[in-house]
């Protein structure tokens, strides 16, 4: 018998039927919900990457009143990097007509690609989610850019190769993968399998599961035992800064080590103290506030103390990334003005602008990060537009670029996202076609 | 006055021994049902189905599941998360197996493997009790975590790691995948929650839940008195398993549309349920609805509904003081009233019944 509960349940709902939840639509703006995780066991990439996006729309709507004219409105829903409340945050957004969805997270990032092809709103998965998505025929409305973790994973290969003399010195070498034992984690070893294959070296698993990404210990013993010459990690949230101490520990050469560009926090390198020197991550935004456009947030933004952020946080790794994310939001609806001759866009729209989206070294010149980001182009097939990144080390102190812009080996990748998609496909059963018409990137 | 049993009269032992011997309560499940079915559906927008009203009934099956084995059989699990896993897992193999086959029917179905790993790891609940119980089947939610994770066969080898939900449908109506309206999906765990609820409903009140909850109280007792404890609780582990796996297979395929074992099946979620449990009520079913309203629902509601109703706090603030709130509402409760949720409401009604004169 649970009638108060139901009674107090349907009030609730008529409240949020009767839309006591539909944004305050003010004149000329368009609505932009974004995932953040401020709580729970992730917050702490969670924070800086929420605060870059947030200082970056407020910079927007501060320094040119929004994008030609029309206010971001930007709301923050809190998940908790849970995919439960993330697909809450998902229902709530869609009910909102957000023009764009920011998973921020795997899980939900998978969740929400069935429901975004039938509810029309574009999902932007910054280079994490389904690597597969890419494939723009398959997933109209899914957005990879500016690469997927198969890039990096031959970004590594290469990034090995360059350190060893060529390709044809890979020949006998031993890479190790420590990763999540997770979905996330196993993401680069089909791509590093085929590279192994190709290339003759030797590739060693190290899965650490979930319950003991603080406790790795033993695998370590066994990373000591296989000496592989080069590390990869592809880790997250606490599992980062632990294997930076144990690789102090165990003394293997920093220098050896790489960690995909969500194990380059400046916190997860930070944990290694001293010793962590050296190590190297991937990355396709430099750190810092040279930048024109990071320059405009400090002056705008944090300055003006319309931000949360302690100023010192300006400018790290993570931040810089949520920074380059909400930029892509921003000319995404700058395209899809264009497109449209619409002021305010609607989510369709915004799939069309994303779609068209071709940030050239001069297009990012303007914006203000030019040099300091990674130019990318999507089109119609590519969505994810497999662009350049760099390594970049460790100083102890901060994150420096070392070496030069290195494209992934698109040859490598791209076929496994095609046949990956076609497979995703079928199994869905009744995938809808792709009806949209394509966009010719401007 | 209006919650009186005077001048019903019983008349047949059947009448004497029902669920609801009331007629107040008969009529009071009927307007829930009528609400659940009707007002609910037609009234609620997209979002409360979606985000309130799913969660909360799939949360009330895994709650029944559990509270077969801790609160009427008394055995302690920390496994409900994996075997609830194990109910998604296999339904999403069955489906791929045999597209052809209706997925509600395989959703029932997969909750018989879930029913048959959860008396492989209740095996040792015959040698031992209590604390050292919870600690076993906690084996039996890493292992078989790992193991979702471990064999690709389970997920088909999708480069995702995940169980991606294809469209199934009913008479060309969508019932998963992306396609199928939130209506639809509710419907279909209505269907499923009611029907299981009785199921469960006439278990506890027959034989096989006489006899759990003589285990429960005194094992050795209920031995002496002809008892087999083998049956007894290899049954309670195999209901209990099956509701969790039709609970899981729920979850995956009506509500989340797709996920991984690590980031749905986790610890986390055994606690959760564990809590729902405890706080409804212990051995009792509205006490599994009353725990997962609470546990499910409120943060919702606390979420969304207090920036509804004009208390402007963001995100993060918000999740902090949902932590708190719900925080300290289980203490309340719990001192309130240790036997939970579904005690107050027994209390309520024995107070209503010699309302407005209490003697």
């Amino acid at each position: 018998m649970k009638t108060s509960n139901l009674l107090k349940g349907a009030a609730l709902g008529a409240l949020f039927a009767a839309g006591a939840l539909a944004p305050a639509m003010a004149q000329d703006s368009v609505y932009f919900a974004n995932n953040a995780y401020r709580t729970g066991p992730f917050s702490g990439s969670g924070i800086p990457i929420g605060d870059g996006m947030r200082d970056y729309i407020t910079m927007i709507n501060e320094r040119d009143g929004g994008v030609n004219g029309v206010k971001v409105v930007y709301e923050e829903c809190e998940t908790g990097y849970d995919t439960k409340k993330s697909i809450e945050c998902y229902e709530q957004a869609k009910s909102k007509n957000t023009i764009v969805y920011s998973p921020w997270s795997t899980g939900a990032t998978l969740a929400a690609i069935p429901r975004a092809h039938v509810d029309k709103i574009p999902i932007l998965s910054m280079a994490y989610g389904l690597s597969s998505s890419a494939d723009g025929t398959n997933f109209p409305w899914v957005f990879i850019p500016p690469f997927t973790y198969w890039d990096g994973a031959s970004v590594m290969v290469r990034h090995m190769a360059a350190e060893l003399g060529g390709m044809d010195k890979l020949k006998g070498k031993k890479l190790g993968l420590i990763h999540l034992d997770a979905p996330f984690g196993k993401e680069p070893i089909p791509v590093l399998e085929n590279l192994a294959k190709k290339y003759g070296f030797e590739l060693k698993l190290y899965p650490v599961a979930a319950a003991d990404m603080q406790n790795q210990g033993s695998l370590w013993l066994s990373i000591r035992r296989d000496r592989p010459d080069y590390l990869y990690n592809q880790g997250w949230g606490a599992m980062n800064p632990t294997a930076v101490k144990e690789a102090a520990k165990n003394n293997f050469p920093m220098n050896k080590f790489v960690g995909v560009w969500w194990a380059g926090g400046d916190d997860d390198a930070r944990a290694g103290g001293d010793q962590a020197k050296g190590y190297k991550s991937l990355s396709w935004t430099l750190s810092g506030t040279e930048a024109p456009a990071m320059q405009d947030i400090v002056k705008f933004v944090v300055d003006k103390g319309k931000s949360t952020t302690p100023k010192e946080k300006v400018g790290e790794a993570l931040y810089n990334r949520g920074v380059y994310n909400a930029m892509l939001v921003v000319e995404g609806i700058r395209n899809a003005q264009k497109l449209t001759g619409k002021k305010v866009i609607n989510s369709e729209d915004m799939r069309r602008g994303l779609e068209s989206l071709n940030l050239t070294e001069a297009r990012l010149k303007e914006i203000g990060l030019g040099g300091f980001v990674t130019p990318t182009t999507i089109s119609c097939t590519d969505h994810s537009g497999h662009s350049k990144m760099f390594v970049s080390e460790w100083d102890g102190a901060k994150w420096t670029k070392k070496g030069d812009w290195v494209e992934p080996l698109k040859d490598e990748v791209r076929p496994l996202i095609e046949s990956n998609a076609k497979d995703y496909v079928e199994k869905a059963g009744n995938w809808p076609k792709r009806t949209e018409p394509c966009e010719k990137s401007s | 006055m209006l919650y009186r049993e005077a001048g019903q009269y019983k008349s047949s032992y059947a009448s004497d021994m029902a669920v609801f011997p009331l007629k107040e309560d008969r009529i009071g499940i009927a307007v829930i049902l009528a609400i659940a079915l009707v007002a609910i559906p037609f009234l609620g927008s997209d979002f409360f189905i979606a985000s309130v009203m799913i969660p909360f009934l799939v949360f009330s099956l895994a709650a029944i599941g559990l509270n077969i084995l801790t609160g009427y059989t008394g055995l302690i699990s920390l496994g409900t998360a994996a075997f609830m896993g194990v109910g998604a897992y296999s339904c999403y193999k069955l489906t791929t197996l045999f597209p052809g086959v209706n997925i509600i029917v395989l959703i029932l179905v997969s909750g018989l493997f879930s029913a048959g790993i959860g008396v492989l790891f209740g095996l040792p609940s015959l040698r031992i009790k209590g604390f050292y119980l919870a600690v076993a089947t906690l084996a039996a939610q890493f292992f078989l975590q790992w193991a979702f994770v471990r064999v690709p066969w389970l997920f088909n080898y999708n480069a995702s790691g995940a169980i991606e939900v294809p469209q199934r449908t009913l008479f060309n109506i969508p019932l998963t995948g992306a396609a199928a309206t939130p209506e639809t999906r509710y419907f279909v765990c209505l269907g499923l929650v009611v029907v299981l609820t009785w199921f469960a409903s006439n278990i506890v009140h027959g034989k096989l839940g006489r006899s759990w909850m003589a285990v429960r109280d005194m094992d050795i007792a209920a031995e002496l008195m002809g008892i087999k404890l083998l049956n007894a609780k290899l049954a309670a582990f195999a209901v209990s398993s099956y509701f969790c796996g039709v609970a899981g297979a729920m979850m995956i395929f009506l509500w989340y549309g797709g996920g991984e074992a690590a980031d749905v099946f986790s610890i986390r979620l055994s606690f959760n349920i564990l809590f729902m449990v405890i706080i409804g009520g212990l051995g009792s079913l509205i006490g599994s609805f009353f725990g997962a309203a609470f546990l499910s629902i409120l943060p919702t509601a606390l979420k969304f509904g207090l920036p509804a109703l004009g208390i402007p706090i963001q995100g993060a603030a918000a999740e902090h003081v949902t932590f708190m709130l719900v925080g300290a509402l289980i203490i309340t409760f719990l001192i309130v009233e240790p036997h939970g949720l579904a005690r107050l409401w027994q209390i309520g009604k024995q107070k209503l019944r010699t309302w407005p004169f209490p003697y």
